[in-house]
C-alpha cells in the first residue's frame, strides 16, 4: 500500500509543474492555431532566470524566503516581456502561413534560444538549491518528502483554477475563448484579435517561465532541459487534446503517474511508457481525450 | 515539380558530381557524403509532403535502417557499402509497411505529432537497450566495395561519397517519375481534398501509405549512409531534433524541385561545419536564423529561385472578372 501510495504522491509531484507548462502550451495552440516547439525553451529561460536570481538573493545574505519570491517576480517580469516581443517582433510575420511553417519557425526560436542560454549562462550545469529547504520535510504515511515538492501540488492546482477560471467567468476570457472559437467571427464583432494573441502568447511563456523557475530548485539547469521538456508536455496536450485544459490536467496526470510508475517498477521503460500512452490515445481519439471532433470541408 | 528534368540530364549531374569528388578536399568528401544522405531522406519527406502530410519522427526509420545495418553487418560481417545500403533500406521499407497503414489515418499536426512519437518511443528503447550500448551506441567497421577494401582513408571517403552520390541521384530520378506518375498526381489532390478523392474511387488512405513507405525507405537507406559515414550509431538517431533537421532540409528546398532538395542540403551542411568552425557555440543560433530567413524571404524553398512559380490553386477566377464588370457598369 505504502509503495502504491509513493507512485501516486510521486506521480502528483511531476504533473503538478508538468501540467502548468502543459497549460501554457495548450493555450498558445488554442489561440494561435500554433504547436510551439520553444515552448521548452521558455521552461529552460525561467529556470536558468530563476537559478541567477536565487543565487545573486543568496549571495547577499538574505533568507532564501526572498530568493523564492524574488526568483518568482522576476521570472513573471522577463517572461512576459520576452513573450510579447517575440509574437510583436516575430511571429507576426509568420501568421496565415502553413501549421507546418508556424511549427518550423518555433523551431527555429527553439534552436535561437538553446544558444542564447548556452551563451549567456555556459554549459556546465547550475544550481539553485536553497528555497529548496524552504518547507523543510515532511512525514506522510511513514514515507519523508520534502516540503517544497508537497508545495507545488496545491500551487500548480491554484495556477490551474485561476486560469480556468478566468476562461470562463471574466470578460477578457471570455473574448480569449470567442477567438479560440471562432476567429473570424470575433474579428467581425469587433474583438481585436492581434491583441488577444500577443497576450495568450506572452500568458504561455509565463506559464512555461512559472514552471521553470518553481522546478529550478529541484533540479540541476544544463543544456538539453528544453527538448526534454518540450517533449514531455507534447505528450501531455496530445493525450489531452489540444487546446483544453482539463485535458492539460488528465494528460499530466496520466504522464506523471507514468513516469513515476516506471521510475519505481521498471525504471527501463520510463520515456517508452510515455509515448506508449500518447500513441494509444492517438490510435483510438486522434483528436485527444479532451475535443470534440471537428466538422470536415467537403 | 512540374515539368521537370529529364532522367538523361539528371544522370549526367550524378556522373559529374561524382567525378567531381576526385578532386574535392577530404573535409568536403565526408561533408557531401552527409549531405548527399541527408537529401535522400530530406526527398523522402518532400514525397510525403505532396500529400499534405509533414512527418517529424523520421529518425525513427533513419535510426531503424542505422541499426539493422550495424547488427547485421557485425554480425553475418556484411561489409560492402551497397549491400549495407540496401540492408537499410529494407528495415525502413518493413517498418514503414508496419507503421504507414496505422498512421495514414491522421493528418496535420496529429500526423506529425503521432510521428514524433512513434520516434521517441525507439529513441527511449534504444537509450535503456544496455545490449546495444546504450545512449552510448557503438562502433562498426570500415565498408568495402563489390570485395574491394579500401584501406586509404580517401579513397574510402570517395567510395562512400561515390556510392551515397549515385544512390541518392537515382533516388531523384524516381522521385521526378513519381511526382508525374498517377500515383504522384493523386497525392497532390489528397492534399487539396482528401475526402473529394475518396468519392472519385481512389483510397486516399492508400496513397499516403505508399508515400509513407517510399519515405520509410529513404529514411532506412539514409540511415545506413550516416552509419557508414561516421562507422558509429546511438540513439541521437532516432531523437527528435534529427527528425527535425531533415524537416528543416526539406522546407529549405520548397516542395517543387528535386535538385532543390540536395542543393539545400549541402546549404546546410555547409552553415553547419562553417559556422562550427568560426563560431562553434552558437551554429544552432546561425541555423535558427537561417531557416527564419528562408521562410521569410523565400517562401516556397530554394527551389523557388530557378523554378518559375505557377499557381498552385485555381483561385475562383471568374468570379473577379464579374465583380470588375459590375463595377466598371456603375
Amino acid at each position: 500500500m505504502n509503495f502504491f501510495l509513493t507512485i501516486v504522491l510521486d506521480g502528483l509531484i511531476q504533473a503538478s509543474w508538468l501540467f502548468v507548462v502543459a497549460l501554457g502550451l495548450t493555450l498558445v495552440f488554442g489561440v494561435l492555431k500554433i504547436l510551439n516547439i520553444a515552448h521548452g525553451s521558455f521552461y529552460a529561460l525561467g529556470a536558468y532566470i530563476a537559478a541567477t536570481a536565487v543565487t545573486i538573493i543568496a549571495a547577499n545574505g538574505l533568507p532564501p524566503s526572498a530568493g523564492f519570491v524574488a526568483m518568482l517576480v522576476s521570472v513573471a517580469l522577463i517572461a512576459s516581456a520576452v513573450g510579447l516581443l517575440l509574437e510583436r517582433g516575430l511571429l507576426k510575420m509568420f501568421y496565415g502561413r502553413d501549421e507546418v511553417v508556424l511549427l518550423l519557425v518555433t523551431y527555429a526560436v527553439f534552436l535561437i534560444l538553446e544558444d542564447l542560454t548556452k551563451l549567456i549562462w555556459g554549459a556546465n550545469p547550475i544550481y539553485a538549491t536553497q528555497p529548496y529547504e524552504l518547507f523543510g520535510n515532511v512525514e506522510f504515511a511513514g514515507l519523508y518528502y520534502v516540503g517544497y515538492d508537497l508545495v507545488l501540488i496545491p500551487i500548480s492546482a491554484a495556477i490551474g483554477f485561476l486560469v480556468w477560471f478566468g476562461l470562463n467567468h471574466t470578460v477578457t476570457g471570455k473574448i480569449v475563448l470567442a477567438v479560440i472559437h471562432n476567429e473570424e467571427m470575433s474579428v467581425s464583432m469587433g474583438v481585436r484579435v492581434n491583441r488577444v494573441y500577443a497576450v495568450a502568447f506572452a500568458f504561455g511563456v509565463l506559464l512555461a517561465s512559472l514552471a521553470g523557475a518553481l522546478t529550478a530548485p529541484k533540479i540541476s539547469m544544463q543544456p538539453g532541459l528544453s527538448s526534454d521538456v518540450i517533449i514531455l508536455s507534447f505528450a501531455i496536450v496530445v493525450i489531452g487534446g489540444l487546446g483544453s485544459v482539463g485535458g492539460a490536467a488528465v494528460g499530466a496526470v496520466l504522464v506523471g503517474l507514468a513516469r513515476a510508475a516506471s521510475v519505481h517498477l521498471m525504471p527501463q521503460a520510463e520515456l517508452f511508457m510515455i509515448y506508449l500512452i500518447m500513441a494509444a490515445v492517438l490510435m483510438f481519439r486522434p483528436e485527444g481525450l479532451f475535443t470534440r471532433e471537428k466538422a470536415r470541408r467537403i | 515539380m512540374k515539368q521537370g528534368m529529364h532522367p538523361l540530364v539528371t544522370i549526367l549531374l550524378v556522373v559529374a558530381t561524382t567525378l567531381f569528388g576526385r578532386v574535392l578536399p577530404t573535409w568536403t568528401l565526408s561533408l557531401a557524403t552527409i549531405a548527399a544522405s541527408n537529401a535522400l531522406i530530406a526527398l523522402g519527406i518532400v514525397i510525403l509532403a505532396r500529400t499534405g502530410n509533414v512527418s517529424f519522427g523520421q529518425g525513427l526509420f533513419y535510426a531503424a535502417g542505422g541499426y539493422g545495418v550495424a547488427l547485421i553487418a557485425n554480425s553475418w560481417g556484411i561489409t560492402d557499402a551497397v549491400a549495407q545500403m540496401l540492408i537499410g533500406a529494407v528495415c525502413g521499407a518493413l517498418l514503414g509497411l508496419v507503421v504507414g497503414p496505422l498512421i495514414a489515418r491522421y493528418s496535420g499536426i496529429f500526423f506529425g505529432m503521432l510521428t514524433l512519437a512513434l520516434s521517441m518511443v525507439l529513441y527511449g528503447a534504444l537509450v535503456k537497450t544496455t545490449a546495444l550500448g546504450g545512449s552510448d551506441g557503438f562502433n562498426v567497421g570500415r565498408p568495402s566495395l563489390f570485395g574491394m577494401i579500401f584501406t586509404d582513408p580517401r579513397e574510402a571517403d570517395f567510395m562512400l561519397y561515390a556510392v551515397s552520390v549515385v544512390t541518392t541521384g537515382f533516388a531523384g530520378i524516381a522521385a521526378t517519375i513519381l511526382f508525374r506518375s498517377e500515383l504522384g498526381l493523386a497525392s497532390l489532390a489528397v492534399r487539396e481534398n482528401n475526402l473529394r478523392v475518396e468519392y472519385l474511387g481512389i483510397s486516399s488512405n492508400r496513397v499516403i501509405t505508399i508515400n509513407f513507405v517510399i519515405a520509410a525507405i529513404f529514411a532506412g537507406a539514409s540511415g545506413a549512409f550516416a552509419l557508414m559515414a561516421e562507422r558509429h550509431i546511438d540513439p541521437q538517431f532516432a531523437y527528435w531534433t534529427t527528425s527535425g533537421e531533415f524537416v528543416f532540409v526539406a522546407v529549405l528546398a520548397g516542395y517543387q524541385s528535386v535538385t532543390a532538395v540536395f542543393v539545400a542540403s549541402l546549404a546546410l551542411e555547409l552553415v553547419r561545419s562553417f559556422s562550427n568552425l568560426y563560431l562553434p557555440n552558437t551554429w544552432q543560433l546561425v541555423l535558427g536564423v537561417f531557416l527564419l530567413g528562408v521562410i521569410l524571404f523565400l517562401p516556397r524553398g530554394i527551389g523557388s529561385l530557378w523554378m518559375r512559380e505557377k499557381p498552385r490553386r485555381i483561385e475562383p477566377q471568374a468570379v473577379i472578372p464579374i465583380a470588375a464588370r459590375k463595377e466598371a457598369a456603375q
